[in-house]
């Protein structure tokens, strides 16, 4: 755990272990690195939005609670890039299998979730009205 | 490139073309995060933390604009050195802001 926190701040501690890759698995790597940390920054946006530019919500601060959850989970997204990344190289460098994660299904399902309980805000503001 | 690995030019998945616009996409995600930062600063926060926010989401937009940039500058090598933690570490940075506004604006 240490020595791969470690990793991620010094990531040419990976030079020292392994055979170096044809440089198309790096880049690969890197963006697929890019993209994690794309869709972090998604989702960093989508909470600063909802922060500035939705209407307040039924139910008092749950524009806040949607907000700092997405905040908080583009922050936890970025950090996997990270993580991902330097498993992924050393994976590459010592040709074994690439680290299996359940990172994404985990995220997936927090989406899902989350976007359920949006649905279920929508309708209950519908039922009132009606 | 003065220092082009070998085949580049006949490298059939334009893998350093692809990388540079990946860069490149990243660069822009992260200006959009720093513009709505800073509306959300300049809009909700209160005086004191207005300031900080907009300095702080100004600071963070320079580091990664420059990570960003000093990679896109060799697009067939991977970038080296502390690039990808830096950029990860800019993004938290952005997410732990947004939570200060957030939470600064409801106290």
């Amino acid at each position: 755990m240490r020595e791969t926190i470690r990793q991620w701040w010094n990531p040419e501690r990976l030079h020292r272990i392994g055979t170096r890759p044809d440089y198309r698995f790096s880049l690969a790597n890197e963006r697929t690195f890019l993209a994690w940390l794309r869709t972090g920054l998604a989702l960093i946006a989508g909470g600063l939005a909802i922060a500035q530019f939705l209407p307040p919500l039924p139910l008092a601060h749950l524009r806040e609670a949607i907000s700092v959850a997405l905040l908080v989970l583009g922050g936890a997204v970025a950090l996997h890039a990270v993580d991902r990344w330097v498993r992924t190289e050393r994976a590459i460098r010592l040709g074994t299998e690439l680290p299996p994660s359940r990172f994404p299904a985990l995220l997936a399902l927090a989406v899902a979730v989350g976007a359920l309980l949006l649905v279920a805000t929508v309708l209950l503001k519908v039922v009132r009205r009606g | 490139m003065s220092r082009q690995p070998e085949g580049l030019d006949r490298d059939p998945g334009l893998q350093p073309e692809r990388t540079r616009l990946a860069r490149r996409r990243t660069g822009l995600a992260f200006a959009v995060v720093a513009a709505l930062t800073v509306r959300l600063a300049l809009t909700h926060g209160m005086a004191v933390t207005l300031v900080i926010a907009a300095g702080l989401a100004a600071a963070l937009l320079a580091v990664g604009a420059a990570v960003t940039r000093r990679a896109s500058r060799n697009p067939s090598r991977p970038s080296g050195g502390r690039t990808m933690p830096m950029l990860a570490l800019v993004t938290v940075g952005y997410a732990g802001l947004g939570l200060l506004l957030v939470l600064g604006a409801l106290g």
